[in-house]
């Protein structure tokens, strides 16, 4: 396959970026979207470029490391990560347009690598439980009904590669919020911290700037894990029972 | 605890649910009370005059109105600068477009905020219309609204007006009753049909329900 490609570009997080036109060529369809890039990167090396720098990590599809808006879609056309695209998904002569998130939260670090650390900081608020670690315990030891345990499963899935910020409109993380709340939750070794986690992870999530919810539903088609729009209603739903059982302050002034 | 609900943009976006869902329960009461003005220039007269006088004798004359006049300017207000604040902090966090740009979302959902702003124009057009008659084309006539209704709808303008006006309704319920039931933690996957329906009816009636007055003038059915 031969391929146009437009890149954003840009230097370092304070230069100016533009989007850069590049010719590859000799592109397996059963490439994966970075092979793709690493093969472009190879060619920049050899022509003495600076290579298009990208986030990725274990290829699998499982760690939340790649990112990229190809052609205007969060991890592009497939609903998968990056690295589980392939590139038959596109066609002989295409043009596409590769991006960087974009999000006034995840701030531009280099070319297409973005600045996630807010999620972590997020994850900080309450994005645990305060259970005493060490070996497993005995899996029957906290009996938990299978529905709720479905229901923890399927928010557990997040992967944290924001692509839900990527996709939505208002750059907001409600959907990565909701899913890391709703997992612990729903289960009885999250209930100590029920009130205080959603109330905090709200906060937190408020705190680095990212946007409301406008129930727009661009997250969860952009999900790779398929976390569903409804995972934002049962955080509101949450929020708004942690507010009227806790009577402090929620945040205090940090 | 009011302060943190506030400054939450979950606590603003349950605080455009409520107001949205206050006003919107007083557009169908008020939509379904307009009809009566195809039972003709007197039972429409004197239902405006029983609406003055609701809740007597054990509330004063105007009382009842007042008293809705204020929820509604309250619901109007909070509505509108938690709509204006959740906007300006959307547009922060994402300041940069993406070059490759895509249609996304629904028309109802990606009009809500200029419908929106449409409406609260509409609203403040409406009162000076009808209410007050400051704006009224041809002489206006407290106590007979049927007559000025008539007055109104016989303008171009008029009619445009309010035509774009509940245009901009049907599409701002339509997104925003489903939306309200979201941020209330009322949605669910098995109920996500039966909201959305609702919203569609919701939408759908209040629009013609309100569209048959003007409907209604020009083709002399009311006049």
């Amino acid at each position: 396959m031969k391929l146009t490609l437009r890149v954003w570009r840009q230097k370092n997080a304070d230069a100016e970026g533009a989007m850069s036109t590049y010719q590859v060529d000799g592109i397996s369809s059963d490439m994966s979207f970075l092979e793709m890039l690493d093969t472009l990167n190879e060619e920049l090396i050899l022509r003495g470029e600076d290579p298009v720098a990208f986030d990725h990590d274990c290829r699998e599809g499982i760690c939340g490391a790649c990112s990229l808006v190809i052609n205007g879609d969060a991890h592009g056309p497939e609903r998968t990560t990056t690295c589980q695209l392939h590139m038959r998904s596109f066609r002989d002569g295409d043009t596409i347009d590769v991006e960087p998130w974009r999000a006034s939260a995840f701030p531009v670090v280099k070319d297409l690598v973005v600045d996630r650390s807010a999620f972590e900081r997020v994850i900080q608020a309450g994005g645990y439980v305060t259970a005493p670690t060490g070996a497993a315990p005995e899996a029957h030891a906290t009996p938990v009904p299978k529905p709720d345990a479905d229901f923890a499963f399927e928010h557990a899935e997040c992967i944290g590669c924001g692509a839900c910020v990527a996709a939505c409109p208002n750059g907001a993380a409600m959907l990565f919020t909701s899913a890391k709340i709703n997992h612990l939750n729903v289960l009885p070794q999250g209930a100590p911290e029920r009130e205080t986690r959603v109330l905090d992870m709200v906060a937190a999530m408020d705190d680095e700037g990212f946007g409301g919810c406008t129930l727009a539903g661009e997250c969860a088609t952009a999900c790779p894990k398929g976390i569903p729009l409804m995972s934002i209603t049962s955080m509101n739903k949450e929020w708004l029972r942690a507010t009227r059982k806790v009577k402090r302050s929620p945040h205090p002034p940090r | 605890m009011a302060r943190a609900v506030w400054d939450s943009t979950v606590g603003k976006k349950t605080v455009m649910a409520v107001s949205g869902l206050t006003m919107l329960l007083y557009l169908i009461v008020h939509m379904a009370g307009n009809l009566k003005i195809f039972f003709g220039a007197d039972t429409f007269n004197e239902y405006a005059r029983w609406l003055r006088t609701v809740g007597a004798p054990f509330l004063h004359e105007e009382w009842a109105l007042w008293l809705v006049r204020v929820v509604l300017v309250v619901a109007v207000v909070a509505h509108a600068v938690s709509a204006y604040q959740l906007s300006r902090r959307d547009l922060r966090a994402r300041p940069d477009k993406y070059v490759h740009k895509k249609a996304r979302a629904s028309y109802a959902t990606r009009t809500m905020r200029w419908g929106g702003v449409i409406l609260g124009l509409f609203i403040v057009w409406h009162i000076l219309d009808l209410t007050t008659g400051t704006v009224h084309p041809g002489g206006f006539q407290a106590g007979r609204p049927y007559e000025n209704i008539v007055d109104t709808f016989s303008t171009w303008y008029g009619n445009v007006i309010y035509i774009v006006a509940m245009l901009a309704l049907g599409l701002h319920v339509r997104h925003g009753f489903w939306s309200a039931a979201q941020t209330l933690g009322a949605g669910s996957r098995t109920r996500d049909r039966a909201l959305k329906g609702v919203a569609n009816v919701l939408a759908l009636l209040l629009t013609v329900g309100f569209l048959a007055v003007p409907v209604g003038v020009m083709t002399g059915v009311v006049g």
